[in-house]
């Protein structure tokens, strides 16, 4: 019941501050100028109140505006807001004497506050006390008296009097009636977006008010536009594997076919020696590759086509000298962690090579590949590898060129030149490097090349079949698009989370297609 | 690929002009090195250029070499021929313990060459940067190179037992024993390395001159007796190998490459090594081999269309001596120093390479193929997105991972567990092949524990061990969720488990049996969870993975504060 109480009187006080409001607004619709002081103590209200109602109008925008003023003025105590309301005491005793006969003094002396009035009035000369009789008997002197104190209340209340120096001024101040105040007043002028009409506006639309209509009439507050909004409750997808998107959209637009790039393990026959890597190579050693202790190695391979591996290492074949040293069969069985995902392609080529009539094949695959490297800022011991491949009858050094500024191409790269390299299962090779309009310089985008004969002709192509390919990891160009220097920060347990959670969506822009 | 350092001062004296830095680097890059970095040299104005030479270019890691290439490139100079003298030669004799341990010697001698300081540098750095490369650190061949002046041939290559070795080794004061050497050298910072390849052997090899003189220890260090240096007349030069196609090539880059400072340019003279078997061969072995070649499978390969004359100007620049024999056909001398040039593709990439890459008219394959996805890849992708639109972060963690990680922090030993072991990890963290994508999630989650609840989550490989498998083991796509607040959450997991069920259109099955749609089976504990808050995820009814709390302990072991729920499953199933 408390709680319905007050709110009703909240209520009552919101409707009469509310009527308090267009009061105010009319008297400013035909004054210029209002002082709520005065406002105030003309009509008899609480200053405050009127302050109050004031501050609440300029809330709703920009109805009107005020100033704030400082006055040094004099004001009644409480004590004399009793004698202005009930008059003076010496008046009050005055009055309660009988015109005729007087009263007795000890009756007399009954009445509030009796002391100071009878010593007031008698200095006035206003009574007179006869003595004689027992008990003593006050008469009036004179017929009629003016209140001059409750007046001069009067006039200070109602800011008629405010000169504290006066002499009645000065009388009253000894008899502690008036003090000196500062008054905090202010002067309210019309503002542009003045009206009279207004009320005070909703925060936001609800569903009663669409039912009841009454947005219609309502005002609304402007929404805060200078702030920011409440973030969405929301998943997000890794940054790396939002470009390896991108990657694998631009070669499915291209008509490339995804290779099962799924078997981390290896042997070294499909990771090395199928792509004519000699068995001494630096790439097999310990310091580079890691090889498996547990299942260590392979021991079923196409035996015909390991033969044929055999014999282009170690003597040479089909039309190559080959490397000509003891070709081990114990190398070739060790699993690794596939150091390239080229060891797939070899795979899907060999498949490729065993149908019984040839088709030109476009793969590719974005996957894990696996080193032993010293691991420093740029370097992890496992990154993603992107590679691309086509098959075909009579493909030329040209087409690779060609078939790279296409790709790179979507990719927004236009300036690309290319460097001899050298690679075991390629050739010829090639760098790939593509000028960075950002950095202003040429930086190295990938790797390419045409796959050698030593590594296509075991498998059974033909001698007019070649294949080309390209391989870039995926990290280098994500940590370049996205300026992260350390590999840490943005693959791996230690990668901070609200990194993915504020990254972008990955959008790479192709350059615009030449001619 | 190996860097050598060369004064540019000298280098540029050799290619008879000056370049820019910008000029030589892009002569480099035509030829395909690369000016990798240019060096200040200390208390002079000139500079040392860093070149990357390709792997299989062992005719180019020197001053020498590099100069002949570009001169020969930039037609100004033509591929010098090499030639043996005719003098009689000096022998050596492999004697039959050598087959044990390492079974080839070659040698040939550089007769009254003219050393600089700059070239003796050269002819020193050379022999480091074969160590280094094509020697794989000495294990397959070994240079020993020594003033011929000081020793008495013929010259007998044994291997004997350490004890009855003793020398005075390079630069050493005292003669030592051969074991002792070893102890030695097993401290020394630039040689400890080379000590295994020989230290267990019974017997070490070792050469010897007709007066018992100890020419080289191989492959370790030479003698003090026959030491060169600047000064040095004639040099014999010995290769002891394991790979005797190996030790030809180092011996022939070795001869090559200085021969330009003996009295008599480019002529060599042999040396006689007779076998284990009485057989003598006659080192070194200069035969250039000769390949005909169609010019009309060169234009084919590359992509250009040059006529026989041109392409045989364009080989000649690249140090292939090739002569016109008919409109098509071009007789190409491949030089012993281009060891490099295995097939005819390689004939057709210097002829690419002189052409310039870079002035191929680019061509755009005809191929006309049909895109595909591969489908466990496609599904994975939908499954990825599902997860994060049902508001998890996605992270990315290593395969690689310790044996702890799987086992140890989850209560259980690794023997159980059928991981793939790294034989040679570099560090602790790269033991096995993960079984489980848990430990890269929670590893992520301590490095982001501040805010909570943290949802998480990932679709990746793990490796398993199988039998059945070609290479004794299969990659398994899993998808693994989080998720870790100060309550466990237990049904936002679960939740996210029926919401995957109902996209990959698999009903519940309310009978809990049976081989149709999924059900948990909490029958079983498991040390990873928290008991009585475990359960298999029975798809179709294979057990496809685990849902729960997990336990206190793994918290405490990935060093977490709060609570965890985790889902992992295998995702195969669904495709």
């Amino acid at each position: 019941m408390a709680t319905s109480k007050g709110t009703a009187a909240s209520a009552s006080t919101t409707e009469k501050s509310s009527s308090l409001q267009t009061e105010i607004l009319l008297y400013l619709s035909t004054n210029n100028e209002l002082n709520t002081w005065s406002y105030a103590k003309e009509r008899g209200l609480d200053h405050q109140l009127v302050v109050g109602t004031i501050r609440s109008i300029e809330s709703l925008g920009d109805v009107i505006k005020s100033e704030q003023h400082t006055s040094r003025s004099i004001g009644l105590t409480d004590e004399a807001k009793g004698l202005l309301r009930d008059g003076s005491y010496e008046y009050n005793i005055f009055q309660a004497i009988p015109a005729d006969k007087g009263i007795e003094q000890p009756q007399l002396m009954k009445l509030p506050n009796a002391n100071i009035g009878f010593a007031k009035a008698m200095s006035k000369g206003w009574l007179q006390v006869d003595k004689s009789s027992k008990p003593p008997m006050v008469k009036r002197k004179v017929d009629t008296v003016q209140d001059e104190v409750q007046h001069l209340l009067q006039r200070i209340h109602s800011l008629e009097l405010t000169d504290s120096s006066a002499e009645e001024v000065v009388e009253l101040k000894k008899r502690k009636l008036v003090e000196d105040v500062t008054i905090n007043y202010f002067t309210v002028t019309k503002s542009a977006g003045f009206s009279t009409n207004i009320s005070k506006p909703e925060t936001d639309l609800t569903a009663e008010m669409l039912q009841s209509g009454s947005w219609k009439t309502a005002n609304f507050k402007p929404k805060n536009f200078h702030a920011k909004g409440l973030l969405p409750s929301y998943g997000c997808l890794h940054p790396l594997l939002k470009v390896r998107t991108e990657y694998r959209q631009i070669f499915l637009e291209m008509g490339f076919t995804e290779m099962p790039t799924n078997n981390f393990v290896e042997n070294s026959f499909w990771n090395f020696d199928a792509l004519f890597t000699p068995q001494k190579h630096p790439a097999r050693d310990v310091q580079d590759t890691f090889f498996l202790s547990d299942p260590a190695v392979t021991t079923k391979f196409p035996e015909e086509y390991l033969q044929k591996v055999k014999q282009v290492h170690a003597t040479g074949a089909f039309g190559s000298i080959g490397y000509q040293y003891d070709w081990q069969l114990d190398e070739t069985q060790k699993n690794v962690l596939r150091t390239h995902t080229t060891a797939v392609s070899t795979r899907m080529l060999y498949q490729l090579a065993q149908e019984k009539t040839f088709r030109p094949a476009k793969y590719f695959s974005i996957d894990k590949v696996f080193r032993n490297e010293n691991l420093d800022s740029t370097h992890l011991a496992e990154f993603n590898q992107i590679e691309g491949l086509i098959a075909d009858y009579n493909l030329t050094l040209g087409d690779l060129i060609g078939v790279l500024y296409q790709f790179f191409r979507k990719l927004g790269m236009t300036k690309l030149r290319f460097k001899p390299a050298y690679n075991p299962y390629t050739e010829p090779s090639m760098e790939i490097f593509s000028y960075h309009e950002g950095l202003q310089r040429w930086i190295e985008v990938g790797n390419s090349g045409m796959f050698r004969p030593e590594m296509l002709l075991p498998m059974g192509f033909s001698e007019d079949v070649s294949v080309i390919a390209w391989g870039l990891s995926l990290e280098r160009p994500t940590m370049i698009l996205y300026g992260i220097n350390n590999i840490r920060d943005l693959v791996g347990p230690e990668v901070d989370l609200k990194m993915c959670r504020r990254n972008p969506i990955c959008r790479v822009i192709p350059a615009k297609s030449e001619e | 690929m190996p860097t050598i350092g060369v004064k540019r001062s000298l280098l540029f004296q050799e290619l008879g002009r000056t370049y820019t830095d910008e000029e030589f680097d892009q002569l480099c890059f035509d030829y395909g090195l690369e000016l990798d970095k240019i060096e200040p040299i200390p208390d002079s104005t000139d500079v040392e250029y860093k070149v990357e030479i390709p792997a299989n270019r062992y005719d180019i890691l020197c001053l020498e070499g590099l100069s002949r290439a570009l001169n020969i490139f930039l037609q100004k100079a033509e591929l010098p021929k090499f030639t043996l003298s005719n003098q009689k030669s000096i022998r050596m004799k492999i004697l039959p313990n050598t087959q044990r341990i390492r079974p080839f010697v070659v040698g040939a001698v550089l007769r009254n060459v003219s050393f600089t300081p700059d070239s003796y540098n050269s002819f020193i750095k050379l022999q480091d940067k074969l160590h280094q490369n094509l020697c794989r650190n000495r294990t397959l061949v070994a240079i020993g190179t020594h003033d011929l002046d000081t020793i008495q041939p013929p010259f007998i290559y044994d291997a004997r037992e350490p004890k009855q070795i003793k020398f005075r080794s390079l630069n050493q004061q005292k003669e030592m024993q051969a074991d002792e050497m070893l102890e030695f050298y097993a401290k020394d910072t630039h040689l400890r390395r080379y000590v295994s390849i020989i230290q267990d052997s019974d017997v070490y090899p070792v050469i010897y001159d007709s007066n018992n003189v100890v020419l080289s220890l191989p492959p370790i260090i030479n003698g003090d007796h026959s030491k060169m240096s600047v000064k040095t007349k004639n040099v014999f030069i010995e290769c002891t190998a394991v790979d005797l196609h190996k030790a030809n090539t180092v011996l022939n880059t070795m001869l090559t490459m200085f021969a330009q400072y003996c009295s008599k340019p480019f002529e060599i003279e042999p040396v006689e090594v007779e076998q284990v078997d009485g057989k003598v061969i006659v080192y070194p072995n200069l035969a250039e081999r000769f390949e005909s070649v169609s010019v009309k499978k060169i234009n084919q390969r590359i992509g250009i269309n040059v006529d026989a004359q041109t392409a045989a100007t364009l080989l000649n620049r690249m140090s292939l001596r090739a002569t016109v024999l008919d409109a098509d056909t071009l007789r190409v001398e491949i030089p012993v120093t281009r060891t490099d040039i295995l097939h005819f593709c390689d004939i057709a990439e210097d002829c690419a390479v002189a052409y310039g890459f870079n002035n191929i008219v680019k061509t755009v394959p005809k191929t006309s193929c049909i895109g595909n996805q591969f489908e466990l890849n496609r599904v994975s992708d939908l499954i990825r997105h599902s997860v994060a639109e049902a508001g998890f972060t996605e992270a990315l963690t290593f395969t690689l991972c310790s044996c702890s990680d799987v086992a140890e922090k989850f209560g259980k030993t690794i023997e159980n567990i059928p991981a793939v072991h790294i034989a040679n990890p570099k560090t602790q963290e790269f033991q096995i092949g993960r079984t489980t994508l848990l430990p890269g999630l929670l590893k992520t989650i301590f490095k982001n524990q501040d805010t909570q609840p943290i949802q998480l989550f990932e679709v990746s490989d793990i490796i398993l061990k199988d039998a059945t498998q070609e290479t004794g083991s299969r990659n398994e796509r899993h998808l693994c969720a989080l998720f870790y607040n100060r309550t466990p959450g237990f049904e936002i997991i679960h939740g996210l488990l029926d919401r995957i069920m109902t996209l990959v259109k698999i009903p519940y099955n309310e009978s809990q049996s049976g081989n149709e749609g999924y059900y948990l089976n909490n029958q079983y504990e498991d040390s990873a969870f928290f008991p009585g808050s475990y359960a298999q995820v029975i798809v179709k009814g294979q057990n496809v993975g685990v849902i729960g709390v997990l336990h206190p302990n793994v918290i405490e072991q990935f060093g977490l504060k709060v609570p965890c729920s985790a889902l992992e499953i295998n995702i195969e199933p669904f495709v």
